[in-house]
Protein backbone atom coordinates (compact mmCIF):
# COMPACT_ATOMS: atom_id res chain seq x y z
CA UNK A 1 0.00 0.00 0.00
CA UNK A 2 2.68 2.43 0.98
CA UNK A 3 4.72 1.31 -2.02
CA UNK A 4 1.80 2.09 -4.31
CA UNK A 5 1.58 5.65 -3.01
CA UNK A 6 5.35 6.00 -3.12
CA UNK A 7 5.61 5.01 -6.79
CA UNK A 8 2.44 6.83 -7.69
CA UNK A 9 3.69 10.06 -6.12
CA UNK A 10 6.99 9.77 -7.99
CA UNK A 11 5.24 9.11 -11.27
CA UNK A 12 2.85 12.04 -10.90
CA UNK A 13 5.50 14.46 -9.62
CA UNK A 14 7.98 13.55 -12.35
CA UNK A 15 5.31 13.82 -15.06
CA UNK A 16 4.28 17.23 -13.78
CA UNK A 17 7.89 18.39 -13.83
CA UNK A 18 8.25 17.09 -17.42
CA UNK A 19 5.52 19.54 -18.35
CA UNK A 20 6.94 22.36 -16.22
CA UNK A 21 10.59 22.18 -17.36
CA UNK A 22 12.00 24.66 -19.83
CA UNK A 23 14.93 22.53 -20.85
CA UNK A 24 13.88 19.49 -22.92
CA UNK A 25 16.92 17.64 -21.62
CA UNK A 26 15.58 17.74 -18.06
CA UNK A 27 12.16 16.80 -19.37
CA UNK A 28 13.51 13.63 -20.93
CA UNK A 29 15.42 12.67 -17.79
CA UNK A 30 12.41 13.30 -15.57
CA UNK A 31 10.26 11.21 -17.88
CA UNK A 32 12.72 8.36 -17.44
CA UNK A 33 12.23 8.71 -13.65
CA UNK A 34 8.50 8.60 -14.18
CA UNK A 35 8.83 5.43 -16.25
CA UNK A 36 10.93 3.88 -13.52
CA UNK A 37 8.19 4.53 -10.98
CA UNK A 38 5.63 3.05 -13.38
CA UNK A 39 7.82 0.00 -13.70
CA UNK A 40 7.65 -0.36 -9.92
CA UNK A 41 3.88 -0.19 -10.13
CA UNK A 42 3.91 -2.98 -12.71
CA UNK A 43 5.89 -5.08 -10.26
CA UNK A 44 3.25 -4.40 -7.62
CA UNK A 45 0.65 -5.55 -10.15
CA UNK A 46 2.45 -8.90 -10.56
CA UNK A 47 3.51 -8.12 -14.12
CA UNK A 48 7.30 -8.52 -14.08
CA UNK A 49 7.53 -8.94 -17.86
CA UNK A 50 5.92 -5.57 -18.47
CA UNK A 51 8.04 -4.01 -15.73
CA UNK A 52 11.22 -5.24 -17.39
CA UNK A 53 10.36 -4.19 -20.93
CA UNK A 54 9.18 -0.86 -19.56
CA UNK A 55 12.71 -0.20 -18.38
CA UNK A 56 14.58 -1.84 -21.25
CA UNK A 57 12.47 -0.65 -24.17
CA UNK A 58 11.00 2.60 -22.87
CA UNK A 59 13.66 4.03 -20.60
CA UNK A 60 16.50 2.30 -22.43
CA UNK A 61 15.62 2.69 -26.08
CA UNK A 62 12.87 5.19 -26.74
CA UNK A 63 14.03 7.78 -24.22
CA UNK A 64 17.62 7.49 -25.42
CA UNK A 65 16.32 8.19 -28.91
CA UNK A 66 14.70 11.34 -27.52
CA UNK A 67 17.94 12.28 -25.79
CA UNK A 68 19.83 11.84 -29.04
CA UNK A 69 17.49 14.20 -30.84
CA UNK A 70 17.53 16.78 -28.03
CA UNK A 71 21.32 16.82 -28.12
CA UNK A 72 21.44 16.74 -31.91
CA UNK A 73 19.19 19.76 -32.26
CA UNK A 74 21.08 21.57 -29.51
CA UNK A 75 17.67 22.50 -28.14
CA UNK A 76 17.10 26.21 -28.51
CA UNK A 77 15.51 28.13 -25.66
CA UNK A 78 11.90 27.24 -26.01
CA UNK A 79 10.16 30.54 -25.40
CA UNK A 80 10.60 33.36 -22.98
CA UNK A 81 8.89 33.43 -19.63
CA UNK A 82 6.50 36.22 -20.48
CA UNK A 83 5.54 34.54 -23.73
CA UNK A 84 4.64 31.43 -21.79
CA UNK A 85 2.66 33.39 -19.22
CA UNK A 86 0.91 35.34 -21.92
CA UNK A 87 -0.12 32.08 -23.52
CA UNK A 88 -1.48 30.85 -20.21
CA UNK A 89 -3.33 34.02 -19.26
CA UNK A 90 -4.57 35.40 -22.55
CA UNK A 91 -7.84 34.00 -23.85
CA UNK A 92 -7.25 31.74 -26.76
CA UNK A 93 -6.64 28.20 -27.83
CA UNK A 94 -4.43 27.44 -24.83
CA UNK A 95 -7.13 28.39 -22.36
CA UNK A 96 -9.55 26.13 -24.14
CA UNK A 97 -7.01 23.35 -23.75
CA UNK A 98 -6.66 24.00 -20.01
CA UNK A 99 -10.41 24.10 -19.57
CA UNK A 100 -10.75 20.88 -21.54
CA UNK A 101 -8.16 19.18 -19.37
CA UNK A 102 -9.83 20.43 -16.17
CA UNK A 103 -13.20 19.26 -17.40
CA UNK A 104 -11.67 15.87 -18.17
CA UNK A 105 -10.34 15.66 -14.61
CA UNK A 106 -13.66 16.68 -13.11
CA UNK A 107 -15.53 14.18 -15.23
CA UNK A 108 -13.13 11.39 -14.41
CA UNK A 109 -13.36 12.15 -10.71
CA UNK A 110 -17.11 12.13 -10.87
CA UNK A 111 -17.23 8.89 -12.83
CA UNK A 112 -14.81 7.18 -10.49
CA UNK A 113 -16.38 8.31 -7.20
CA UNK A 114 -20.02 7.98 -8.18
CA UNK A 115 -20.39 4.38 -7.08
CA UNK A 116 -17.13 4.08 -5.23
CA UNK A 117 -16.28 0.95 -3.35
CA UNK A 118 -18.02 -1.30 -5.84
CA UNK A 119 -14.84 -2.79 -7.30
CA UNK A 120 -12.92 -3.90 -4.26
CA UNK A 121 -9.47 -5.31 -3.89
CA UNK A 122 -7.92 -7.45 -6.58
CA UNK A 123 -8.95 -11.08 -6.62
CA UNK A 124 -6.28 -13.71 -6.92
CA UNK A 125 -5.15 -15.42 -10.09
CA UNK A 126 -2.64 -13.01 -11.59
CA UNK A 127 -0.69 -14.18 -14.63
CA UNK A 128 2.94 -13.61 -13.75
CA UNK A 129 4.54 -16.24 -15.96
CA UNK A 130 6.46 -14.91 -18.94
CA UNK A 131 5.93 -18.26 -20.66
CA UNK A 132 2.18 -17.75 -20.57
CA UNK A 133 2.56 -14.32 -22.20
CA UNK A 134 4.86 -15.75 -24.85
CA UNK A 135 2.43 -18.54 -25.62
CA UNK A 136 -0.37 -16.02 -25.97
CA UNK A 137 1.79 -13.75 -28.14
CA UNK A 138 2.71 -16.49 -30.59
CA UNK A 139 -0.63 -18.27 -30.45
CA UNK A 140 -3.72 -16.17 -30.22
CA UNK A 141 -1.94 -12.91 -31.07
CA UNK A 142 0.36 -14.28 -33.78
CA UNK A 143 -1.17 -12.22 -36.58
CA UNK A 144 -1.01 -8.86 -34.73
CA UNK A 145 2.53 -9.75 -33.78
CA UNK A 146 3.52 -10.18 -37.43
CA UNK A 147 1.73 -6.99 -38.40
CA UNK A 148 3.75 -5.26 -35.70
CA UNK A 149 6.96 -6.32 -37.41
CA UNK A 150 5.78 -4.73 -40.65
CA UNK A 151 4.87 -1.58 -38.70
CA UNK A 152 8.39 -1.39 -37.30
CA UNK A 153 9.86 -1.84 -40.78
CA UNK A 154 7.67 0.93 -42.19
CA UNK A 155 8.55 3.22 -39.27
CA UNK A 156 12.24 2.53 -39.78
CA UNK A 157 12.13 3.31 -43.49
CA UNK A 158 9.96 6.35 -42.83
CA UNK A 159 12.32 7.72 -40.21
CA UNK A 160 15.33 7.27 -42.49
CA UNK A 161 13.58 8.95 -45.42
CA UNK A 162 12.24 11.84 -43.33
CA UNK A 163 15.45 12.63 -41.50
CA UNK A 164 17.68 12.27 -44.55
CA UNK A 165 19.48 15.41 -45.53
CA UNK A 166 18.56 16.53 -49.00
CA UNK A 167 21.42 16.09 -51.40
CA UNK A 168 23.27 19.23 -52.25
CA UNK A 169 22.41 20.01 -55.90
CA UNK A 170 25.96 21.21 -56.62
CA UNK A 171 27.35 17.88 -55.59
CA UNK A 172 24.79 15.66 -57.23
CA UNK A 173 26.51 15.58 -60.64
CA UNK A 174 29.85 14.77 -59.07
CA UNK A 175 28.53 11.60 -57.50
CA UNK B 1 -3.86 -3.30 -0.55
CA UNK B 2 -4.57 -0.67 -3.22
CA UNK B 3 -7.69 -1.41 -5.18
CA UNK B 4 -8.28 -1.34 -8.90
CA UNK B 5 -9.83 2.09 -8.44
CA UNK B 6 -6.58 3.48 -7.07
CA UNK B 7 -4.68 2.36 -10.15
CA UNK B 8 -7.34 3.75 -12.45
CA UNK B 9 -7.28 7.12 -10.68
CA UNK B 10 -3.49 7.25 -10.91
CA UNK B 11 -3.69 6.38 -14.59
CA UNK B 12 -6.30 9.09 -15.15
CA UNK B 13 -4.09 11.66 -13.39
CA UNK B 14 -1.12 10.73 -15.58
CA UNK B 15 -3.24 10.87 -18.72
CA UNK B 16 -4.50 14.31 -17.75
CA UNK B 17 -0.96 15.54 -17.17
CA UNK B 18 -0.04 14.31 -20.64
CA UNK B 19 -3.07 15.98 -22.20
CA UNK B 20 -2.31 19.27 -20.44
CA UNK B 21 1.28 19.03 -21.68
CA UNK B 22 0.17 18.69 -25.29
CA UNK B 23 -2.06 21.72 -25.01
CA UNK B 24 0.11 23.99 -22.87
CA UNK B 25 3.67 23.43 -24.06
CA UNK B 26 5.08 25.10 -27.15
CA UNK B 27 7.97 22.75 -27.84
CA UNK B 28 7.63 19.88 -30.28
CA UNK B 29 9.85 17.55 -28.25
CA UNK B 30 7.96 18.18 -25.03
CA UNK B 31 4.71 17.56 -26.86
CA UNK B 32 6.03 14.18 -28.02
CA UNK B 33 7.06 13.44 -24.41
CA UNK B 34 3.55 14.30 -23.25
CA UNK B 35 2.18 11.80 -25.76
CA UNK B 36 4.49 9.20 -24.23
CA UNK B 37 3.06 10.03 -20.78
CA UNK B 38 -0.44 9.44 -22.13
CA UNK B 39 0.56 6.10 -23.69
CA UNK B 40 2.03 5.01 -20.37
CA UNK B 41 -1.10 5.98 -18.47
CA UNK B 42 -3.07 3.75 -20.82
CA UNK B 43 -0.55 0.95 -20.31
CA UNK B 44 -1.08 1.17 -16.55
CA UNK B 45 -4.81 0.80 -17.08
CA UNK B 46 -4.29 -2.28 -19.26
CA UNK B 47 -2.06 -3.98 -16.72
CA UNK B 48 -4.35 -3.11 -13.79
CA UNK B 49 -7.40 -4.50 -15.57
CA UNK B 50 -5.50 -7.57 -16.68
CA UNK B 51 -4.52 -8.16 -13.08
CA UNK B 52 -8.09 -7.63 -11.87
CA UNK B 53 -9.50 -10.02 -14.48
CA UNK B 54 -6.76 -12.60 -13.99
CA UNK B 55 -5.77 -12.67 -17.65
CA UNK B 56 -2.49 -12.07 -19.49
CA UNK B 57 -4.19 -10.27 -22.39
CA UNK B 58 -3.57 -6.89 -20.81
CA UNK B 59 0.17 -7.45 -20.72
CA UNK B 60 0.18 -8.59 -24.35
CA UNK B 61 -1.65 -5.41 -25.36
CA UNK B 62 0.93 -3.37 -23.44
CA UNK B 63 3.60 -5.07 -25.55
CA UNK B 64 1.85 -3.88 -28.71
CA UNK B 65 1.33 -0.38 -27.33
CA UNK B 66 5.06 -0.13 -26.61
CA UNK B 67 5.84 -1.21 -30.18
CA UNK B 68 3.53 1.44 -31.58
CA UNK B 69 5.06 3.99 -29.20
CA UNK B 70 8.54 3.14 -30.47
CA UNK B 71 7.43 3.51 -34.09
CA UNK B 72 5.67 6.76 -33.27
CA UNK B 73 8.72 8.14 -31.48
CA UNK B 74 11.03 7.23 -34.38
CA UNK B 75 8.84 8.80 -37.07
CA UNK B 76 7.87 11.76 -34.89
CA UNK B 77 11.46 12.60 -34.05
CA UNK B 78 12.44 12.27 -37.71
CA UNK B 79 9.72 14.78 -38.56
CA UNK B 80 10.96 17.07 -35.77
CA UNK B 81 14.48 16.92 -37.18
CA UNK B 82 13.23 17.69 -40.69
CA UNK B 83 11.11 20.60 -39.40
CA UNK B 84 14.00 21.98 -37.36
CA UNK B 85 16.23 21.91 -40.42
CA UNK B 86 13.58 23.78 -42.33
CA UNK B 87 12.77 26.57 -39.85
CA UNK B 88 15.45 26.41 -37.12
CA UNK B 89 12.67 26.35 -34.54
CA UNK B 90 10.84 23.84 -32.38
CA UNK B 91 7.83 26.02 -31.71
CA UNK B 92 4.74 24.51 -33.31
CA UNK B 93 3.45 28.02 -33.93
CA UNK B 94 6.20 28.50 -36.55
CA UNK B 95 4.79 25.71 -38.67
CA UNK B 96 1.59 27.22 -39.91
CA UNK B 97 2.33 26.98 -43.61
CA UNK B 98 -0.76 24.88 -44.23
CA UNK B 99 -3.08 27.31 -42.46
CA UNK B 100 -5.41 29.23 -44.70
Amino acid sequence: MTLFYFFGAIAVAASLLVIAQHNPMYSVLLLIASFGALSGLYVLLDAPFVAVIQIIVYAGAIMVLFLFVVMLLNAPKEDTEEARLRGLVAPGVTNVGILLALALVAELGWALTRNGGESGAFPGGAVTSVAAIGRLLFGEYAFPFEVTSILILVAMVGAVVLARRERDPRRSHVK
Amino acid sequence: MPTLNDYLVLSAILFTIGTAGVFVRRNLITILLSIEIMLNAVNLTFVAFGRALGSADGQVIVFFVMTVAAAEAAVGLAIVIALFRHKESLNPDSFTGLKW
